[in-house]
């Protein structure tokens, strides 16, 4: 009897690993098969690569609309489609619609969900009312609703399984990013960095929406889920309250460090990785110290989100440069040596490679040669400014203090890149990066703080370096030496995710609204369309029925469509020699459509 | 004009005496309006009339600005040049000139009186449809937004009559005492 009793239970805990795994197990095996594109970044390592060739260099001017689909909603269209089998998964902004689309029944729709939401969150949400998509696991669609409810759909008839709720939007808190499925896990990050949010990445149980763990950016060891002997930074332990001895009093209650980028995992360490936001207000006189562990990237166990490692990259951020981009993990060598690596190119204009196992920081280079703000990192190891960056007291907007008006500052809080994710592709160990080429003038001055009311607290002017024609660059970028290979210049801002392949092409899109196609080597453009809006969303591709499609969703908006509408500065007044292309409003208008892409038949 | 009767949200954790002044007065301009007086769709005559303080009106009693030959500006211009790309530019766009999904107030000020903005920007509004999902919050909970609803007006109402240009204002007229103590006061600084 014993001996039975011994069986089951030894039975039953080892179906209940299998079954733990099996989500993970399925969506590596997934993610392996090109065909799909099975995860917002297409894999776990955020690389947005696609094995896929029928599209090459040589035959990508060929191009050719396949067909496209209307999401009937106007505003800032981010993140792109899931592709899984026959089925594509649509999502748009707010109303926070999802569209399931038959590929192999011409494209028709088999169920959509809209929620239904109190409007009040809309202007909650700091810059436009964008979503970066839904992520797959266990036969669910999830979705992170601007109301921050996490909501599990069956992936074949749309039908809620679950919902739970991840914030409190009445307090500024509101949903926006991608979630990512980890094992029997769905993790999720949360927004509302200008309304002093305690930001957090939330794990939740995939079967059942029970919160598993929750890991604050800012807040005591308990919420940071941390050891102070164990978690390291730049490899040494951080230490008891390594967060709340850096804020004055109990600012880091309200201290920012928000998580609405994208999250990465490396399923071989079992280690989850993500980058947090900017400390409220922006106003760095308010909160002395270094705000930890805002701006900072996290290294964190899957199962129960205690953190490994951490690395702060603006300490007592000055400008609004949010540290949530994407990290994107590779295996390359350096100096003949196996790495795993982990590289980020942030909003605060360099492009950091590290090493994702240790934290260990191997490059920090400017990606854009007009980055200003700093001389550059401190690499030396036995230096007490070890891994900070030097900042100069010229584009200080601590040193300038609350109400002056400090001029010039490169890049603008936009970020030399902002959440638009970059690709990389194994074949020539180049990252594509989408990039921002805009300055700004940044006063400082006293706010007070109101639950769910605007907490900023800096004034902003924004404008393209001086002298320049060009408000964004497209480049490839080498992780091991921190230098740009090549740079093509854009009119406006490249806020649109690039898609690597192996057929020797990379896409992006633009805000006037092209698909861009162009030599993955040398960064010639090889094509072009324009699409019936500007493109924030990011490009992926699939193949059904034997032919590859490119995928992308167009609907200008986000942070980019606030200032770029109506040109970011006056274009008679000097600042730049931006002319008569000024306007965004020249060249598009509003509107969510999906266009996909094929060569002739 | 269905703003008209959407009752302001009187602040209940500010209750220093510049705000409550200052909502005594939006609340009694609402009324008038109500009242039936007719701002029609014409613009009031932006023209400084008289000033107290540093602070310039129209011969309607309205605040206004008032830029000076040489291009000096009020402080309030100034002062609500920077309150509005702290507060409101991250919708409405800078310089008042609109974004994707904001209206440009560069153009709303044309006809818009200071009884509508005061009470838009207090209340809020709604504009949700099947087509849009426009959405304005209600700021007047916010210090950072109450205490300088002059300022915001008579620096967008410049704009609406292009008093004066995108950017910030190169020159201005010195932060009177009277201002400093009434923003100290309603800001809860000592």
């Amino acid at each position: 009897m014993r001996k039975v009793l011994l069986a089951t239970c030894l039975g039953s805990i080892a179906a209940f690993s299998v079954g733990a795994a099996v989500a993970n197990d399925e969506l590596i095996k997934m993610s392996q098969n090109p065909k799909d594109w099975v995860q917002p970044a297409g894999d776990y390592a955020n690389t947005r690569y696609s094995k896929l060739n029928q599209i090459t260099a040589a035959n990508v001017g060929k191009l050719q609309v396949a067909w496209t689909f209307s999401t009937g909603v106007l505003r800032g269209h981010e993140g792109g489609p899931l592709v899984i089998g026959n089925m594509m998964y649509v999502h748009t902004p707010f109303p926070n619609k999802v569209y399931a689309l038959d590929l192999s029944k011409d494209n028709q729709i088999v169920w959509k969900y809209e929620p239904k939401q109190d409007p009040n969150v809309i202007p909650v949400m700091c810059c436009d009312t964008v979503n970066r998509g839904v992520a797959y696991g266990d036969g669910k669609i999830f979705l992170h609703q601007a109301d921050t409810t996490l909501v599990a759909l069956d992936a074949k008839t749309g039908k809620v399984e679950w919902s739970a709720k991840n914030g409190d939007p009445s307090k500024g808190a509101t949903g926006t990013s991608a979630p990512l499925v980890v094992k029997d896990k769905v993790l999720i990050g949360i927004s509302g960095g200008e309304f002093g949010v305690q930001c957090h990445v939330t794990a939740y149980d995939i079967k059942s929406g029970k919160q598993a763990w929750r890991a604050f950016s800012s807040g005591t060891d308990d919420q940071l889920l941390v050891d102070p002997d164990k978690t390291t930074d730049l490899g040494k332990p951080i230490g008891k309250d390594s967060s709340i001895k850096t804020w004055q009093g109990d600012q880091w209650k309200i201290g920012g460090g928000c998580t609405w980028g994208w999250l990465s995992y490396d399923p071989a360490v079992n280690l989850v990785y993500y980058g947090s936001g900017n400390p409220s207000t922006w106003n760095p006189k308010q909160r002395p110290g270094d705000n930890k562990w805002s701006m900072t990237i996290f290294a964190r166990n899957a199962d129960d989100g205690k953190a490994k490692w951490v690395y702060q990259m603006t300490p007592h951020d000055e400008w609004d440069y949010d540290g949530v981009n994407e990290m994107i993990l590779s295996d390359q060598q350096i100096n003949g040596q196996d790495r795993k690596l982990l590289t980020h190119f942030d909003r605060n204009g360099l492009g950091y490679t590290l090493d994702r196992i240790t934290g260990e920081l191997l490059v920090a280079e400017k990606y854009d040669p007009k980055v200003n703000w700093t001389s550059g990192v401190d690499m030396n190891k036995s230096s007490p400014t070890y891994g900070r960056p030097k900042v100069l007291d010229q584009y200080s907007t601590e040193k300038g203090g609350e109400d002056k008006n400090t001029k010039g500052i490169c890049p603008a809080a936009l970020g030399t890149k902002d959440q638009q994710p970059a690709a990389y592709s194994p074949d020539t160990q180049l990252f594509y990066v989408p990039t921002n080429h805009v300055c700004m003038d940044y006063e400082p001055f006293k706010v007070s703080y109101t639950a769910g009311q605007p907490y900023v607290g800096a004034t902003l002017s924004m404008y393209p370096p001086a002298g320049e024609t060009h408000m964004g660059n497209f480049i490839a970028w080498d992780n091991k030496t921190g230098k740009i290979v090549w740079s093509n210049k854009e009119p406006f801002s490249v806020w649109s995710g690039a898609l690597a392949t192996a057929g020797g092409v990379v896409f992006y899109g633009t805000l006037e609204g092209y698909l861009k196609a162009v030599d993955a080597k040398t960064g010639k453009e090889l094509y072009k369309f324009k699409t019936p809006s500007g493109i924030i969303g990011n490009v992926n591709t699939y193949e059904q029925g034997g032919r590859q499609y490119v995928a992308v969703l167009s609907g200008v908006g986000g942070w980019a469509g606030i200032g770029l509408a109506a040109g970011l500065t006056d274009p008679t007044d000097g600042l730049g020699a931006v002319g008569g292309y000024a306007a965004l409003s020249n060249y598009t208008a509003l509107g969510g459509t999906l266009t996909v892409f094929a060569l002739p038949q | 004009m269905e703003l008209l009767h959407a009752p302001v949200r009187l602040p209940t954790n500010l209750e220093d005496k510049l705000l409550r002044k200052f909502w005594f007065a939006a609340a009694a301009m609402i009324f008038v309006v109500s009242g039936g007086i007719s701002f029609a769709e014409d613009a009031v005559d932006p023209a400084a009339v008289k000033s107290e303080d540093g602070k310039y009106f129209d011969k309607e009693g309205n605040p206004t600005f008032k830029v000076g030959a040489d291009g000096t500006v009020d402080w309030y211009t100034y002062s609500g040049y920077r309150r509005y790309h702290s507060e409101c530019h991250v919708c409405h766009g800078p310089d008042g000139m609109g974004s994707t999904y904001a209206p440009a107030l560069t153009n709303s000020l044309k006809t818009m009186s200071y009884g509508d903005f005061v009470s838009v920007v207090a209340s809020g509004r709604k504009n949700v449809s099947s087509s849009q999902e426009n959405v304005m919050p209600a700021l007047g909970d916010n210090p950072n937004v109450a205490c300088y609803m002059d300022d915001l007006y008579i620096y967008l109402r410049a704009r609406a009559h292009d008093a004066i240009g995108r950017v910030r204002p190169a020159k201005k007229e010195d932060k009177p005492e009277a201002y400093t103590q009434a923003e100290n006061s309603c800001m809860g600084k000592k």
